[in-house]
């Protein structure tokens, strides 16, 4: 019996500035067969993507297949041409990217944009397209179902723009539809109804899918099969459960590996801080956006008067969804954003709200790691010069001086000094994020904010910068204010954690008792949230509905 | 305009690509550079000597490029007029990029009253007519080769500084400009090695387009009698003293006008095909 998709031997290669040829893609051979939904699971730079997008018979640019065959329902999409292929996109085969909001385009009704796909294959007649599209809405538990097409994407939630993409690939009908990471950019809370909502269209429509993803945890409530990818090699292909119980491949373990961190065994204790005076303090900070009113308080306020403490070499983690205000909250602490109201104090004596005011002393102590080591560092410097730059401007290194503390921060970071020429561009993204935490060191602070440092990286990599945070904190005494949405990772590394939700701190309690029944039922919605790796813990998930109607932005 | 002529072409300098049109409009540029500053031991003959006794000559061995409305030589005349064009456009466009770039980064940097004040000021520069200005500064300074670069100059840099300003706004919203801000550095710093680097690909293009709107202008203004001053003439004015051969079909009033093209076309080329690094180590 022949399988809906039958991937054999397949190569794609990408060409170089120099001309020259990588193999991105060096053989891979796997089946799907009608209605089952597969995995494709590894770290970014695996190749996962690349190959679900030759299902479309698409490369990026500078790509190109090189060898083998896609057979997606009996027709091969390498030899298919580029008019074939069209005709086949939407109808056979469609596909729900990553960023929703950037696939919508943003002066279209939302409707127009959905039925696009029957319009342009001649599938039906507009009035039969829509009545279809609100059915899809209805299936995909969106809210009112009848209207939402008449909106525009910019008034819809991410997590409704998602399921909408959704919509807008199953309306051809296709046998195969494909998700890029559609959960990775939604908040917890958010992904589950979006998981659930493709879980059932999915269940219904009996079409096969593959979900292109790096979150384990994700892909078990969801696949049917697990396909772990590594250096575009199939490492291991299994049920999801045969994965997940029983990983025989070493990469396919770190991953499960690194999806469990151990927590933070090197508690220190509290007996250490002989002299108590804590290294940042807060008091009834608020901070917000917009023209100060009379009062002087914004209109609109992203912080609410936060307080809290930080003794020397304790870490304190800070939780909560997108849009709580706890990046704001970070800001202002570096003084990018001056607080309306409230004191900061750092080792016992108050800063000023705005950095230009601080001292170059109290600017060096305070250092602030961004999330996107892409926009964090300049693409147009070397490593190097980035590293250089802080050590030249508070420690007036120069010369050879400056090279030897360049390559010892390297050293620290766990990167190779011959990476130093390099430019930003020319690292992968853990890399780079351990770069960023190296312009931080080199300042030599007392205090670094961490800003949803491990958000864009993938599991195993960020397992490393978090391994990495630690040993550092050993070796350096430094404290953190660790900023995440992912529970995981802030109980790996913190002492105490801060809930924060719609700008105020909803409470502060030690790292292992977060979501426990004494918390607040914030919290415990939040710990409820975050997918396990039991492949059922979808489907047996019962979350108390006024916890969800009180907290949960759907 | 960038047309790869040739993709294989194998790169000459070590760790760079430079490709076929980027070499050829270089040599272009460099040879009317080369022609600008030697100008006074190439020319065959005086820029203001009557050598003809015809008007308007045909092209022959003697006036390779034929004689003017006056009889006079015409490859002297261009190659002396490119001092003119070269130098004050080349002149005008530093100024004015130079100035406009600068501005328009510390404005986008700075933010504030500044950029207010200084956007404000610069729209209302740019909203005179760019030929009037000349004109009328022209008429009330009268015309020398200071004044003109000066002119030319203030003319383009309200184009230039929007220009840089609209790019840097995007790279000030950086986080590297944010991490560079709140380490205590000041604004040279931020818009020399933060900001500029990042915009350097889209400003020179903008110099290159702004050099040949300069070119342009002035050839205008020469063209209008108010640029460069007979018995000297740069290739505009060249241009308008022999139109009365273009019913002739006069190579007089062909040959600068390909001049202004060969060059202004070149520069642009060029900008089009810098010289990339490639970043490839491997290969």
């Amino acid at each position: 019996m022949s399988h809906l998709v039958e991937i054999r031997n397949l190569k794609v290669e990408a060409t170089t500035d120099a001309g020259r040829r990588v193999d991105i893609i060096k053989g891979v051979d796997f089946d799907i067969a009608e209605g089952e939904i597969v995995a494709l699971i590894g770290e970014s730079g695996s190749g996962k993507t690349t190959i679900a997008l030759t299902l479309l018979g698409h490369t990026r640019t500078g790509c190109r297949i090189a060898g083998g065959s896609i057979r997606v329902a009996g027709r091969d999409m390498a030899q298919l041409s580029e008019k074939g292929r069209t005709r086949v996109r939407g109808s056979e085969v469609a596909y729900v990217p990553q960023s929703a909001a950037a696939a919508f385009n943003p002066a279209q009704r939302i409707m127009d944009q959905v039925i696009e796909i029957t319009r342009i294959h001649g599938l039906m007649p507009r009035a039969a397209a829509e009545a279809k599209a609100v059915e899809l809405f209805r299936a995909l538990s969106l809210p009112s179902p009848e209207t939402i097409g008449t909106r525009y994407p910019h008034q819809v939630s991410g997590g409704q723009l998602q399921r909408l993409s959704a919509a807008m690939a199953l309306i051809g009908d296709p046998k195969l539809v494909i998700f890029d990471e559609p959960t990775t950019a939604l908040d917890v809370t958010t992904q589950i109804e979006v998981l659930r909502a493709f879980k059932s269209v999915m269940r219904q429509s009996r079409m096969a899918g593959v979900y292109v993803s790096h979150d384990l945890a994700v892909v078990a409530q969801i696949a049917d099969r697990i396909v772990v990818l590594k250096g575009g090699e199939v490492q291991e292909i299994g049920t999801t459960r045969e994965i997940l119980s029983a990983p025989k491949h070493p990469y396919t373990r770190a991953l499960l590996a690194a999806f469990s961190p151990p927590g933070r065994v090197t508690a220190q204790p509290a007996a250490e801080n002989d002299t108590a005076r804590p290294v940042l303090e807060l008091e009834a900070v608020s901070a917000g956006y917009g023209k100060p009113g009379a009062d002087g308080t914004p209109p609109i306020l992203a912080v609410d008067k936060v307080s809290f403490r930080l003794e020397r070499g304790r870490n304190l983690g800070i939780i909560g969804e997108s849009g709580c205000g706890k990046s704001t909250l970070a800001r202002t602490i570096a003084g990018i954003i001056p607080p309306a109201s409230g004191h900061i104090y750092l080792d016992g004596k108050p800063v000023a709200p705005r950095a230009r005011d601080r001292s170059p002393d109290e600017l060096r102590r305070l250092q602030i790691v961004f999330q996107s080591a892409d926009t964090a560092l300049n693409p147009a410097k070397s490593i190097a010069d980035i590293l250089g730059r802080p050590l030249a401007f508070y420690h007036g290194l120069r010369g050879a001086a400056r090279d030897a503390r360049i390559d010892r921060l390297l050293d620290l970071v766990h990167l190779p000094r011959t990476l130093k020429h390099r430019l930003p561009a020319e690292l992968s993204g853990g890399q780079k994020q351990r770069v960023n935490l190296a312009r931080a060191l080199a300042a030599d602070p007392d205090l670094i904010l961490c800003d949803e440092i491990t958000s864009a990286l993938d599991t195993v990599v960020a397992a490393a910068i978090i391994d990495l945070l630690k040993d550092l904190q050993q070796e350096l005494g430094l404290s953190y204010v660790f900023i995440s949405h992912d529970l995981h990772t802030v109980q790996a590394i913190c002492d105490e954690v801060a809930v924060m939700y719609r700008g105020e701190k909803v409470e502060q309690l030690p790292a292992r008792d977060v979501g426990s029944a004494a918390g607040h039922p914030y919290s415990r919605l939040l710990m409820a949230s975050v997918p396990k790796l039991d492949p059922t813990w979808l489907d047996r998930l019962e979350r108390d509905p006024e916890l969800v109607a009180a907290f949960a932005k759907r | 305009m960038a047309i790869d002529v040739s993709p294989t072409f194998k790169p000459r300098l070590p760790g760079y690509r430079f490709n076929l049109t980027g070499w050829a409009s270089l040599a272009v540029v460099i040879t009317w550079a080369a022609v600008a500053v030697l100008a006074p031991y190439l020319t065959p003959h005086g820029v203001g000597d009557i050598v003809d006794l015809d008007y308007f000559g045909p092209m022959s061995a003697e006036f390779p490029l034929g004689t003017d409305y006056l009889g006079r030589d015409m490859l002297s005349r261009i190659l002396l007029g490119a001092r003119y064009t070269v130098g004050i456009s080349l002149a005008a466009t530093l100024i004015a990029c130079t100035a406009g770039v600068t501005l328009g980064m510390a404005a986008a940097v700075s933010g504030g009253w500044f950029d207010a004040a200084l956007s404000r000021f610069l729209d209302a520069l740019n909203s005179i007519p760019s030929k009037l200005f000349g004109l009328v500064v022209v008429a009330g300074v009268g015309s020398s080769i200071p004044v003109l670069i000066l002119t030319l100059a203030i003319i383009y840099t309200p184009g230039s500084y929007r220009f840089a300003r609209a790019l840097a706004v995007n790279v000030n919203t950086m986080d590297f400009v944010t991490v560079a801000r709140i380490r205590g550095e000041k604004l040279g710093y931020l818009i020399g090695s933060e900001i500029l680097p990042n915009i350097i690909g889209p400003v020179f293009a903008d110099v290159g387009i702004r050099f040949v709107f300069i070119v342009l202008l002035l050839s205008g203004l020469s063209f209008l009698g108010l640029g460069v001053q007979p018995p000297e003439a740069d290739w505009g004015a060249l241009v308008r003293e022999n139109i009365g051969g273009l019913p002739f079909g006069a190579p007089a009033v062909m040959a600068p006008s390909f001049a202004i093209a060969s060059l202004t076309i070149a520069v642009n080329l060029l900008i089009d095909n810098l010289p990339q690094k490639i970043r490839d180590r491997s290969a």
